[in-house]
């Protein structure tokens, strides 16, 4: 049934690109009901679905000379991820509604991403997987060099080349671990359990996650993030920050953590005070988190603070997965999710609610205009989406940033003090964003209008502020999923000692 | 089937016979009953009849025997060797359906004759492993593909091209029949196989390494692998495109199926090794570094390119880099791998081409002449967007299958050798820039004002849409043909 959140998007790729006529409606219709299909899919199969254990949805031979499987499966923190990619896509879709150039080619190109994202999550062969990944690729590069603003087409290529590269190492791995087996096999599950030598595993394993974490936006290969997300049209700004940023760190987890975890062992000697991979790239994860935040400081564009602030709320994602405890691998896994459904609410608001209105993304333009009477429904939700995202309790930002910041006092006091220096900062870049977008002192003259939030943006705003607030009071609808996940037999080799 | 009859001999080259046979036919038909028509109507003719030919031979070579040989390897025919020729034959039907596109000659007879006689030189290539035969085939082609690329009269640059390809070509040559008359004076032999023998006897022979390094150069000529390429970018160029479509894809296939044959039958015992850690002398580490060069130049000098042609010109180059790192491993598993490679290659360079002589009358040259592509014709540009994605080697098309096999199979032997597959893999995140630069120019950028919607010939559009069918089937399958490629090697 999960595997139909995949051919269901793709079906609805090609269905949008044939809809009859030159009415965007249609089109726009018919990839709403895509995506809500696809979100119900993923809502059941988080209600179904209690244990989160592996659970293999379809498992065939795909090309058997090779020993290589079509295996689709599902465990708690790829149905955790899935049903993000389902929240997002829907708010994606209300949020380009009014998109009127080339309608079929951007929905359909938007279908196909999402699909190829279900396909990352749900795969468990690496092939498969890595198939799903580089199929992500081509459409970011069209989304945003078509429908974006700001440079553009160079933003789109830095993106794409960035992706690619990081693909690159992710493909080198993957052969080296086909090849070093010699099982003739890439299933993660076989993979997962398989004794690669130490050796292998440490330079296998910074191989792997640094590719896919040139994806997560790690520092200091994060540079295409903010210029990617400042370039897309709004939804696919959502899905960049939302998603597709969480595919890097989904496959730091899933394929460089789950197959090489002795690669973050110690190396037996130290360089520049570091002791182990766990150590750089935990640095790497908090350098990024202090870093972005400041950056976000001091932008001058609204689009950049928010890209900034997703780099820095990224690197609490990859600080959770390197403190290699269960609580703060959980918190990654959770802040995965509530990073996307607040960075896709903080995109919404930036890009479709007040970029497309006032056509203006100058913090000092804006606040000179009374936007805050003028939209209020847009103020409302940007001053909810900016306490989700500095990590007020109540909504789901606390719980998994409290969560990373326990298990990295766990696994590196002094870190944790430095991360939360950065959540600080990110109260100030919060604050002054705010300020300056709604709370500004106006000079235009009073009586300029602006066209009303219209019925899509409520709905998406909605749908996304729900989402986060739910799972801000209610987390344990996610950690019953997320933990058995952890403490199941593929992440095995990962528990150490000090795992808890 | 093994004898020395004439009959026999008749028997196991009845497909080249045929092929060859068509090319006469077809001259005579487009001199006596097509004289009379219109241009248009001479080349529909002439295209008819040179693919119904192809066709009938791809039929006759099902009927061959499994396995057949002429003494001292003049003749080789085995399941491989039919595989590969049933490809070219495929590649064939694809490019003569194309030139139905054509009209800037009159000469329409004379022009399909040749690309068949073109196609018969590369089946009787790949089924040879007979010093003097492999040469002889070689000059066969390489004479008719130097008249295909100098065709178009009218164009200066077509004679340029042919002209360079010719004074190139036939200096390489004289330096192949150079070093295979070594290898003879080594063996005493032209049968690749006493070649074999004598050269696992003494592999450290000088004149067996000048053999080598003669032999590497005339095979590099004609796979354009770097720095024996320079003629490449020229005749993809200037030649006409249906000429230039056969240089790239079939004319590359027989190349390096020879080019491994040679290596793999004869000039076994001299391999070495370029494995690092592992590092022994042979042709292995020369061939290696070939490939090193050609990966780097083709990937970096295309990204300088205006010309579309002249970055496929490139690419092709960067791609024999690619394919030579399945040499460098020499194992059975990487013949595999070579023979998939270059097949799918061949066919997404087809299909490239194929959109170019679709455009033949916009007189497209530059990257920038692709703007707005998608809006004047949608299919088209869809078709080159598999293209070139398959080139560039994004899954699930079959140029990336192809590489993760070339890089599996030269790892599972020679772990050593993952420097050269890093250094691919680097080169290939290059070469995503320089497809995707023309890729922003058909869908990103808006046509230009005033731009006409594109029509496209019904042949042309079957050719280009088979031909994307196939990048795509065997890009999601690539067993279909890796199980046809692993048995036949038994």
């Amino acid at each position: 049934m999960l595997a139909w959140t995949i051919y269901l998007s793709f079906i609805g790729a090609v269905a949008v690109t044939f809809t009859p006529g030159k009415s965007p409606v249609v089109a726009r219709l018919t990839a709403l009901l895509t995506t809500i299909a696809g979100l119900g899919i993923a809502i059941a199969a988080v209600a179904h679905d209690r244990s989160g254990q592996m659970i293999t949805i379809v498992k065939a031979p795909w090309m058997p000379r090779l020993g290589i499987e079509y295996h689709l499966a599902a465990d708690g923190i790829s149905l955790v991820l899935v049903l993000l990619t389902g929240i997002a896509a829907v708010a994606g879709v209300l949020f380009s509604w009014n998109i009127e150039r080339r309608v079929k080619d951007f929905f359909a190109l938007y279908l196909l991403l999402i699909g190829a994202v279900y396909g990352v999550f749900l795969s468990f062969d690496l092939f498969l997987l890595f198939v799903f990944y580089e199929l992500a690729i081509i459409p970011k590069y069209f989304l945003i060099a078509i429908w974006g603003s700001t440079r553009r087409e160079y933003a789109a290529m830095k993106l794409v080349l960035y992706s690619f590269a990081g693909s690159a190492l992710v493909l080198a791995g993957m052969v080296a671990a086909y090849v070093v087996s010699g099982e003739r096999t890439l299933s993660l599950d076989a993979l997962a359990h398989f004794p690669f030598s130490t050796h292998f595993q440490m330079w296998a394993f910074p191989l792997v996650f640094v590719g896919f974490a040139v994806l997560a936006g790690m520092w200091p290969f994060h540079t295409w993030a903010p210029t990617g997300h400042a370039a897309a049209p709004t939804a696919a700004s959502m899905l960049l920050a939302g998603v597709v940023m969480k595919l890097g760190a989904y496959g730091c987890l899933r394929v460089a953590m789950m197959l090489f975890p002795r690669g973050l062992d110690p190396w037996g000697f130290r360089v520049l005070g570091f002791g182990s991979w766990q150590e750089v790239f935990a640095a790497l994860a908090v350098i990024g988190i202090v870093y972005g935040a400041s950056i976000a400081l001091v932008q001058k564009d609204l689009k950049f603070v928010v890209g900034y602030s997703s780099v820095s709320h990224m690197g609490f994602v990859l600080l959770g997965l390197m403190t290699l405890n269960q609580i703060g691998l959980s918190g990654a896994v959770y802040q995965m999710f509530s990073h996307g459904i607040i960075a896709g609410l903080l995109f919404a608001v930036v890009g479709r609610m007040v970029y497309d209105r006032t056509h203006t993304r100058d913090l000092g333009d804006l606040s000179r205009m009374p936007l805050a009477r003028l939209i209020p429904f847009a103020a409302v939700t940007f001053v909810l989406a900016f306490m989700a995202s500095i990590g007020l309790p109540g909504f789901s930002g606390f719980i998994a940033e409290l969560e990373v910041l326990i298990g990295s006092w766990r696994a590196f006091p002094w870190m944790a003090w430095i991360a939360g220096l950065g959540i600080l900062i990110g109260i100030a870049f919060s604050w002054r964003a705010l300020q300056a977008t709604f709370f500004g002192e106006p000079t235009t003259t009073p009586d300029q209008v602006v066209a009303p939030i219209t019925l899509p943006e409520r709905l998406g705003a909605c749908l996304l502020l729900a989402s986060t607030i739910v799972l801000g009071l209610y987390p344990r609808v996610l950690m019953n999923l997320i933990l058995p996940s952890l403490n199941g037999p593929l992440f095995e080799h990962l528990r150490r000692g000090d795992w808890r | 089937m093994t004898g020395s009859g004439y009959f026999a001999l008749l028997r196991l080259t009845e497909p080249e016979i045929m092929v060859a046979l068509t090319g006469l036919l077809v001259l005579v038909l487009d001199l006596s009953l097509l004289r009379r028509t219109s241009l248009a109507m001479r080349f529909r003719g002439a295209v008819i009849a040179s693919s119904i030919g192809c066709a009938v031979a791809l039929g006759a070579l099902e009927r061959l025997p499994a396995q057949g040989s002429w003494p001292a390897g003049m003749l080789v025919v085995n399941p491989l060797t039919q595989l590969v020729q049933a490809a070219l034959l495929v590649l064939a039907i694809l490019i003569l359906l194309l030139v139905d596109s054509a009209r800037f000659t009159t000469h329409v007879g004379e022009y399909c004759a040749l690309m068949l006689f073109a196609t018969t030189a590369m089946m009787l290539l790949v089924s040879t492993q007979n010093l003097l035969v492999i040469f002889i085939t070689i000059e066969f082609l390489s004479l008719s593909l130097y008249i295909l690329t100098a065709f178009d009269k009218q164009s200066r640059q077509s004679a340029e091209a042919g002209l360079k390809y010719f004074l190139f070509g036939g200096m390489s040559a004289g330096i192949l029949l150079f070093g295979m008359s070594l290898l003879y004076g080594i063996s005493g032999s032209l049968s690749l196989g006493e070649v074999a023998t004598a050269v696992n006897r003494s592999p450290g022979d000088p004149l067996l390494t000048l053999a080598v390094v003669m032999v590497v150069t005339g095979f590099g000529f004609k796979i354009a692998a770097a720095p024996f390429h320079m003629w490449a970018p020229e005749v993809y160029q200037g030649a006409p495109t249906w000429s230039a479509t056969l240089v790239a894809s079939s004319s590359k296939v027989a190349s390096f199926f020879a080019l491994f044959v040679f290596f793999y039958a004869g000039l076994m015992g001299a391999a070495g090794s370029a494995a690092r850690g592992n590092y022994s002398v042979g042709w292995a580490p020369l061939i290696a570094i070939v490939a090193v060069v050609s990966m780097l130049w083709g990937n970096l000098a295309a990204i300088a390119q205006t010309s579309f042609r002249r970055v496929l010109a490139y690419s092709a180059i960067g791609h024999a880099g690619y394919m030579l790192i399945a040499l460098v491993a020499h194992s059975r598993q990487s013949f595999v791998s070579l023979v998939y490679y270059v097949i799918t290659y061949a066919l997404a360079t087809v299909g490239a081409f194929g959109v170019l002589a679709a455009l033949e009358e916009e007189k497209l040259d530059s990257i920038a002449d692709f703007q707005g592509l998608s809006k004047r014709a949608p299919d088209l540009s869809f078709c080159l967007l598999i293209f070139l994605l398959s080139l560039a080697g994004i899954p699930p098309l079959a140029g990336f299958f192809g590489k993760f096999y070339v890089f599996v199979s030269a790892l599972e032997d020679h772990s050593g050798l993952l420097w050269l597959v890093l250094l691919a893999l680097g080169m290939s995140v290059v070469s995503f820039y320089y497809y995707l630069k023309v890729l922003k120019q058909a869908y990103v950028s808006e046509p230009a004002t005033g731009a006409a919607a594109i029509r496209v010939r019904a042949t042309t559009r079957i050719a280009l849409w088979v031909t994307a069918a196939l990048v795509v089937l065997l890009g999601c399958f690539p067993d279909l043909l890796l199980d046809r490629i692993a048995t036949a090697l038994h």
